[in-house]
C-alpha cells in the first residue's frame, strides 16, 4: 500500500462521498454540526431577547420607522442567492469538477461580501439617524441579533477565502473536499438564520 | 449503483480523474431549493405588504413560512438526512431546536403575560 493507513484515516467505504471517506472526515462532520447546534441556542437566546424588547423603544426610532423595505430584500436575496452557489460549488467538488468548484465558491464568497457591505451601510445609516446601540432597548437587542449574524458572515467569508487557496492549491482531495462541505455547512446555516432575522425582525417590525 | 472504487482515501490523496463521486449531472435539488425560497421569501413579503390579514394572522403566516424555509435549506442544501454511517447529527440538531424552540417560546409567553391578564 503506497498510503500509511491508520485508524482514523482508513476507508469507511468507499461508495461514501469524499469528505465522509475516512473516519476522521465523518468526524468532524458530526463535530461541526455539534457546534452548529450550539450555534442555533446562541441565536435562540438573542432572538428570544429581541423578541422580548422590540416594542421598549424609549422614544426612539420604532421598527416600523427603521427598516427600509427594498435594502433589506436586497441583503436577502444576496445571502439566499450565496447559499444556493455555495450547494452548487459543492455539487461541482462531488463530480470532481474542480474549476466549476471554485468558481461558484468565489460567487458565493462576492455575494457574502455584497452582503457584508450592505448591512455596514445600513447600520451607519442608522447610527448617523441616532438610532445607536444606546439609544433604546428595541436598538440593543436588535444590533446584537443581526450584528452576531453579521459577524458570523464576515468570519465565514475569511474562512471561505482561506479555504479557496487551498483548493486551488491541493486540489479536491478527502481533507479539502470535508473543508469544504463543513464550510457549505456553516454558509447555509447562516442563510437559515438570516431567514428569521428576515421575519422575525424586517418583517415583524413592518406589520405591526 | 455507484462504483466509484480505488479510492485511497488517506489523508491527501486526490480521487482519480475521471471519476466522479457524483453521477447527478445537473443540481436539479438546488435549482428546486432556491426557487422554492425565492417563492417562500416573496409570499411573505407579499403577505405583509399587502396587509390584507389581520396583524396576528400575518405574524403567524409569514413564521410558518420562515419554517418552510429552514426546511429547504436542511434537506435540500444541508444533505441533512443523506447518511454515511452515524445519523448522531440528526438527534444533537432535533434536541438543539427543542432548546431554541423552549427559549424562544417560554421567554415571549412569561414576558408578555402579565400585559395580556392586566
Amino acid at each position: 500500500m503506497a498510503y500509511p493507513i491508520d485508524a482514523h484515516h482508513a476507508p469507511v467505504d468507499p461508495s461514501v462521498p469524499l469528505e465522509y471517506s475516512t473516519e476522521d472526515g465523518s468526524l468532524k462532520i458530526l463535530g461541526f454540526w455539534i457546534f452548529l447546534a450550539a450555534d442555533i441556542v446562541l441565536f435562540s437566546c438573542l432572538f428570544a431577547t429581541y423578541i422580548v424588547l422590540h416594542n421598549n423603544t424609549y422614544g426612539g426610532p420604532t421598527a416600523q420607522q427603521l427598516f427600509d423595505v427594498p435594502g433589506f430584500v436586497a441583503e436577502t436575496l444576496l445571502l439566499l442567492t450565496s447559499s444556493f452557489t455555495c450547494g452548487l460549488a459543492i455539487f461541482e467538488m462531488h463530480r470532481n469538477r474542480l474549476q466549476p468548484m471554485i468558481g461558484w465558491w468565489i460567487v458565493t464568497i462576492l455575494l457574502g461580501m455584497g452582503f457584508v457591505a450592505m448591512e455596514i451601510s445600513e447600520f451607519a445609516k442608522y447610527v448617523g439617524e441616532g438610532a445607536n446601540i444606546t439609544r433604546s432597548a428595541f436598538l440593543s437587542a436588535f444590533f446584537i441579533l443581526v450584528g452576531t449574524h453579521g459577524t458570523h458572515v464576515t468570519i465565514g467569508i475569511f474562512w471561505m477565502i482561506a479555504l479557496l487557496i487551498q483548493f486551488i492549491r491541493y486540489g479536491i482531495t478527502a481533507v479539502t473536499a470535508r473543508k469544504a462541505f463543513v464550510a457549505s455547512l456553516y454558509w447555509h446555516f447562516l442563510d437559515a438564520v438570516w431567514i428569521f432575522i428576515f421575519t422575525v425582525v424586517y418583517l415583524s417590525g413592518k406589520v405591526s | 449503483m455507484t462504483t466509484h472504487s480505488d479510492v485511497h482515501a488517506t489523508q491527501d490523496t486526490a480521487i482519480a480523474p475521471g471519476q466522479p463521486i457524483n453521477h447527478e449531472k445537473f443540481p436539479w435539488k438546488h435549482i428546486v431549493g432556491y426557487v422554492l425560497s425565492l417563492v417562500l421569501t416573496f409570499a411573505a413579503l407579499g403577505l405583509v405588504l399587502s396587509s390584507a390579514l389581520p396583524l396576528t394572522a400575518v405574524i403567524v403566516s409569514i413564521v410558518i413560512l420562515a419554517v418552510l424555509q429552514l426546511l429547504v435549506q436542511l434537506f435540500l442544501f444541508m444533505h441533512l438526512t443523506e447518511r454515511h454511517g452515524s445519523a448522531t447529527h440528526i438527534l444533537t440538531l432535533s434536541f438543539a431546536f427543542f432548546v431554541a424552540i423552549t427559549v424562544v417560546a417560554g421567554s415571549a409567553w412569561i414576558m408578555t403575560f402579565r400585559s395580556s391578564v392586566a
